[in-house]
């Protein structure tokens, strides 16, 4: 009974990983920048929820607060789209990563500075007791968020497959110059692939610290999200979810099963097998450069 | 401006490319020397610390500014380094031969664990190490019975031909021994690059299908560059452990590579003088802003706010001197020497178009 | 026997083949030229021979080696050579540093040597130089010495990538498209220094160019290619008056129009 307990808690955190690697791929693959801040943009995002909606802050409405921190996270990333990384366009991508962990250590400052660097948790509506289920506690958070994770999904799903805007990203990630040649505004396109991604952090960070306390270093989980994305492959949303799925699922379950210590070695041990012998993830998308 | 007059081939092979520069350096070289003499035991703690940073920083310019493969993973070797030349000074191997072997085991693992990694390009690579990092620091943990785990290690006594070298009671001594190893390892370094190995080391990070196309082995040259930057690194992690005196899991913490990699890129990537500017920057930081705190009247250490501060700075390299604070002073130094015929696009980067990553 | 032998070499990407049984050899001494509409093969057979691309059958030999059981970095060794279509410099280091890398194959010492910079080091750095700087006097490349490649106009670049090749005193030089993107005294200089490297180095060559002007000028033999096919292969006259390949250039209505499409030449 308990394996399903473990599953449960190990799919919900799985997706927290998930959405974090999927908004790294996001923009991975429309800009073939590497965000090392998503984890950071994670954290920043449940911050500001909870600065908005917990009493001692500003103590609004949560559901007003929702679409408040959506639009400021989507407009923090596409400004840094604009502002800093649109400078750097071009360069290798080392000074790209470079640049977003350096970034991550600023909002981490920024945030520490702000709310303080005690855990502190959200007023969340989704957080809300256990239910029973025979012999089996399940977290009504664990069920929310995962299916927070699944109506996301079906609505990004939708809106590539469906809006003009969409299939414009899904464009320019495939060919920049094609799209650019088609009349697709590539820059513009990508600026909105971050809001998109900030978007997408900001839900991360509202189902995390539903699930538990938050604090700025939050974000290494980050770290956790690129291994799952990793693991799923660069080059799929989808796979960028199923890593994170996977990630997610083994944790609870080496920690149960395994000597103390080796659940946290368990996502790494596993990426660097993923690395060494599928070195691409599992849907892979390089070719051999044509000289 | 100076003219060089060039009448040998020995001219290029040489260290210094003139009697200006060889005394410039050897000026530098006898400051350095006399260094003890001229300030009080807490600042030559610091100078010390900087040479440290300074080797650690080789190791790894070594691998980034010169092969052009990022790694997020170095601590995982200072770690490696210290622990093994601890572990060998506790099993009675004499501190010297400690010390080389050190890194001569760092610099074989790390090429071990180079084969699978040098597979990978960009942002594959970054992660991986990084999880090398973070694996390390639980490793450490988990092998306690040896490496001490979360309660860590003391460092033993250094002894070298019977004459003690410690950080508190003879701080010159230690610091003469730092310098030594700096010099040699910076010595190496210029070696290597005016010989066909370090130009294999650039030509692989340039173009990779060129380099093949001239008859370098990219594995075998990845390979190489990566054990080489691990051993050096190995050497600066030994340094660094045994001149704290006490290390557990913490001091090797992923932060370190991460620390490391900001700090060459601030110094300037590609160079040796980056690594040493860089280490500067890092081992002076902390001290000018608790000054500057102190100044404000804020006794209390602000959490995060020395890596905050360290982020924006990078974040300012990167958008405005991608060549860090060494291209920084060239463009200085070309301004003076031609004033006032100096052109603002002397410098100017090429636009380079996207380089993409799923092409290789 | 012949320098180079390419023997029904077969090269398939998914369903498309680009190089299709082709067969050519090239004798010692000789300059050789690949010509042929765009995609028609030439550079994939160059990425062929540089072990670039393994074929789907057929054999290449060098020199009565098998090329196809070695691996990208050992064919220089033999003494293969070559330049790129799209120039591949390092960008970063000077046009000095970029032909001593050319040099590379001559290498006999060991990491530990070089760190330490023994003797044998020294020895085979002025071994080096030498060479190197015979190529740039060669060149003209004197002026440009030691500036970096990023901030080479592209005609400088094209002969910077020519010496490197050069540098490593190779039998057979590739030469991929010497002439695109010069100017006309440029191309009149490549001209001259392709009949030097042959008449005075010994060095064969195989080149692809577009230049037909070029071809006819330095090229002993051409081999015209099309959708990775043989077309033609004889003298630069007797090719460019080749019905197939007129054929090929212009389409089939040109060939009833007869032997007077001067577009071959352009």
């Amino acid at each position: 009974m308990d394996v399903l307990q473990l599953l449960i808690s190990g799919l919900a955190n799985g997706c927290v990983y998930g959405l974090v690697a999927l908004g790294f791929v996001l923009i991975y693959k429309a800009t073939e920048a590497v965000n090392f801040a998503q984890g950071d943009f994670m954290m920043l995002g449940a911050f500001m929820t909870l600065g908005l909606v917990n009493p001692e802050y500003a103590g609004i409405p949560f559901w007003l607060a929702l679409p408040l921190v959506f639009i400021i996270m989507g407009v923090l990333g596409y400004l840094l789209d604009l502002v800093v990384l649109r400078a750097v366009f071009g360069q290798s991508q080392t000074s790209v990563i470079i640049l977003t962990i350096a970034l991550g250590f600023v909002i981490r400052f920024a945030v520490g500075a702000i709310w303080g660097h005690e855990p502190q948790s959200l007023r969340s509506p989704l957080a809300f007791g256990d239910i029973r289920l025979g012999g089996v506690v399940l977290g009504v958070v664990d069920l929310a968020v995962i299916l927070v994770t699944v109506i996301l999904t079906l609505l990004l799903w939708q809106f590539f497959q469906r809006t003009k805007i969409g299939l414009a990203m899904q464009a320019a990630s495939q060919n920049q110059m094609a799209a650019y040649y088609m009349g697709i505004p590539v820059k513009r396109v990508q600026g909105l692939v971050w809001a998109l991604a900030g978007i997408v952090a900001a839900v991360a960070g509202i189902l995390y610290a539903s699930k538990g306390a938050i604090d700025p270093n939050a974000g290494f989980i980050g770290i956790k999200a690129f291994a799952a994305a990793v693991i799923g492959g660069f080059g799929s949303l989808p796979g960028a979810l199923m890593g994170g799925l996977i990630v997610g699922v083994i944790e609870p379950f080496a920690a149960r099963y395994f000597p103390p210590g080796w659940s946290q070695i368990a996502p790494y041990a596993l990426l660097i097998l993923v690395l060494v012998f599928r070195p691409h993830g599992l849907f892979a998308q390089v070719r051999a450069k044509k000289v | 401006m100076r003219f060089p007059f060039k009448t040998s081939y020995d001219h290029d092979i040489r260290l210094f490319p003139d009697w200006w520069n060889f005394s410039l350096y050897a000026a530098l070289l006898a400051l350095a020397v006399v260094l003890p003499f001229m300030i009080d035991d807490y600042f030559l703690g610091e100078a010390t610390s900087v040479l440290i940073w300074a080797v650690a920083g080789l190791g790894l310019m070594l691998l980034t500014g010169q092969t052009g493969q990022v790694s997020l993973g170095h601590s995982a070797f200072m770690a490696l380094g210290c622990y093994s030349c601890v572990l060998l000074m506790e099993a009675g191997v004499p501190f010297v031969l400690a010390f080389l072997a050190s890194g001569v085991i760092t610099g074989i693992i790390g090429a071990v664990i180079a084969v699978p990694a040098l597979r990978l390009h960009g942002v594959y690579l970054a992660i991986a190490t990084l999880a090398l990092a973070i694996l390390a620091d639980d490793i450490i943990v988990l092998t306690a019975e040896w490496t001490g785990g979360v309660n860590g290690k003391y460092a033993p006594p250094i002894s070298i031909l019977g004459v003690t070298v410690d950080r508190w009671s003879t701080p010159d001594l230690y610091y003469w021994m730092v310098l030594l190893v700096v010099v040699g390892v910076t010595l190496a370094y210029r070696n290597l690059l005016r010989a066909p190995l370090g130009r294999a080391f650039a030509a692989v990070r340039d173009s990779e299908i060129s380099a093949q196309a001239m008859g370098i082995d990219i594995a075998r040259t990845k390979t190489m560059a990566f054990g080489l930057s691990c051993a050096i690194t190995g050497l600066g992690g030994a340094l660094m452990g045994l001149f704290s005196g006490a290390f557990n899991n913490e001091t090797f913490s992923f932060l370190l590579s991460i620390q490391l990699v900001m700090m060459i890129v601030v110094g300037g990537l590609g160079s040796i003088h980056g690594a040493f500017l860089g280490a500067l920057v890092v081992s002076f930081l902390p001290q000018v802003l608790s000054i500057t705190a102190g100044a404000l009247g804020r006794g209390v250490a602000i959490p995060g706010l020395e890596a905050a501060v360290f982020g924006v700075m990078l974040i300012g390299f990167i958008l405005f001197e991608p060549m860090g604070l060494y291209g920084r002073w060239l463009k200085i130094r070309t301004f003076l020497e031609l004033f006032p015929f100096a052109r603002k696009d002397m410098f100017r980067r090429q636009k380079a178009y996207l380089k993409t990553e799923r092409l290789r | 026997m012949s320098l180079l032998n390419l023997k029904d070499v077969t090269l398939k990407f998914g369903g498309l083949t680009a190089v299709n049984k082709l067969s050519l050899s090239v004798e010692e001494g000789q300059v050789f030229a690949l010509v042929g509409p765009n995609g028609a093969g030439k550079s994939t057979a160059f990425n062929l021979i540089s072990r670039f691309y393994t074929p789907f059958s057929g054999s290449i030999t060098f020199d009565g080696h098998d090329l196809l059981r070695l691996r990208p970095s050992q064919v220089p060794g033999l003494g293969i050579a070559r330049t790129f279509q799209n120039i591949e410099l390092f960008h970063q280091a000077t046009v000095l540093q970029n032909l001593l890398v050319g040099r590379h194959r001559h290498r006999r010492t060991t990491m530990l040597e070089e760190l330490l910079h023994l003797p044998r080091v020294r020895s085979e750095e002025r071994a080096n130089r030498l060479a190197v700087e015979e190529v740039i006097d060669f060149l003209d490349l004197q002026p440009y010495r030691d500036q970096r490649i990023a901030g080479l106009p592209y005609g400088v670049r094209k002969v910077v990538e020519l010496g490197r090749a050069l540098a490593s005193k190779p039998r057979l030089l590739l030469l991929d498209e010497p002439a695109s993107g010069l100017s006309v005294e440029e191309t009149q200089n490549m001209r001259w220094w392709i009949d030097d490297i042959r008449r005075h180095m010994g060095i064969t060559v195989l080149m692809v160019e577009h230049d037909m002007g070029l071809v006819g000028k330095v090229c002993d033999r051409v081999l015209a290619l099309a959708d990775g096919a043989k077309l033609a292969e004889g003298t630069p006259a007797e090719v460019q008056s080749h019905p197939a390949v007129i054929a090929a250039y212009l389409g089939t209505a040109a060939v009833s129009k007869g032997a007077d499409a001067k577009g071959v030449r352009a």
